[in-house]
């Protein structure tokens, strides 16, 4: 289904269902569009939560809590060894 | 059970690549960064908390001695954020590896060292003798004293490496223990688990103690030398 915005300036939640994969391709795979993406989500982040005149500790502990669960998955082949069975 | 204790210790890699470089970076992403004159609560928090430090560390160095600061600043910084990290549970400490530790020490142990002997050649020599040694003795106490002087960064690397990796091994084993005798005797786990609250206050102490000594000992080589 055509539409009369082009599919490239969308945000990911205007876009349609079936406009999807052409979406996804159109992004800006190099080097320095990745790096500009993180920029853009660090700022974000930092702009809702850190930044703001009454800061409080959610904010870092939201970054935090990331963390633990990153490593968590990281960490998961090793960690599958140590649940509770009768026969390891 | 052997080989469990030491996996959490291993380098983390992403199907052969290290990411350890990103965990290293990760401590300095949680740090603000102050733009205006008086900044919101948890920035001024983050600069009144540095600025202690700052004044702790650099009152006793003279102006040459004081080109250092942003050098000691940054590195307790890093360290302590680093091992307080390291407390949570299933992440990766890179402090724990002595090749990183030793990649701190070595360099600047050697740029104080070699600080002081290009300014202050005689003064850096006369290190290597302690006043009033009787005269017999001299050859052997200049053996010992360099000695000692090499042994500085290797033991500046190991004292942290060891007092990080021995906590954190204590608390796994410790935790095992308890998780161990819940289902054989609780009176047994209930005084173990206490020991385990007593040992995590520790590590958190320990963490930051740690980087103080390590900053301090960098300072007080650079003391002597400048």
């Amino acid at each position: 289904m055509a539409s009369v915005v082009p599919v490239k300036e969308k945000k990911l939640m205007d876009v349609k269902l079936g406009e999807l994969p052409s979406w996804i391709l159109m992004r800006d795979f190099t080097p320095s569009g990745i790096v500009g993406a993180f920029q853009r989500g660090y700022y974000r982040y930092y702009n809702k939560y850190i930044n703001v005149k009454k800061g409080s500790i959610a904010g870092l502990n939201m970054v935090l809590a990331a963390y633990v669960l990153f490593s968590y998955c990281f960490s998961y082949k090793e960690l599958k060894h140590e649940r509770r069975r009768k026969y390891h | 059970m052997n080989e469990n204790l030491f996996a959490p210790f291993s380098t983390p890699t992403l199907m052969g690549l290290p990411i350890i470089i990103i965990i290293m970076m990760f401590p300095s992403m949680l740090l603000s960064r102050p733009n205006r004159l008086i900044n919101n609560r948890l920035t001024s928090l983050q600069q009144w908390a540095i600025q202690m430090t700052l004044k702790q560390l650099m009152t006793m160095h003279n102006t040459k001695g004081r080109s250092w600061t942003l050098m000691l600043t940054s590195l307790i910084l890093f360290i302590s954020s680093t091992n307080l990290l390291g407390l949570l549970p299933y992440t990766f400490t890179p402090t724990t590896q002595l090749s990183m530790n030793l990649g701190m020490a070595i360099p600047l142990w050697a740029g104080t060292v070699i600080l002081g002997f290009r300014h202050k050649t005689k003064k850096s020599l006369a290190h290597f003798l302690p006043q009033g040694t009787p005269n017999p003795l001299i050859p052997m106490l200049v053996l010992i004293e360099t000695i000692s002087l090499f042994i500085q960064p290797v033991a500046l690397a190991i004292r942290l490496t060891a007092n990080i990796t021995a906590g954190h091994l204590l608390m796994h084993l410790i935790s095992k223990a308890v998780l161990t005798l819940i289902s054989i005797n609780i009176t047994t786990a209930l005084i173990t688990f206490t020991i385990l609250i007593l040992l995590t206050m520790l590590e958190f102490a320990v963490a930051m103690i740690q980087a103080y000594v390590f900053t301090l000992l960098v300072s007080l080589y650079l003391n002597d030398n400048t």
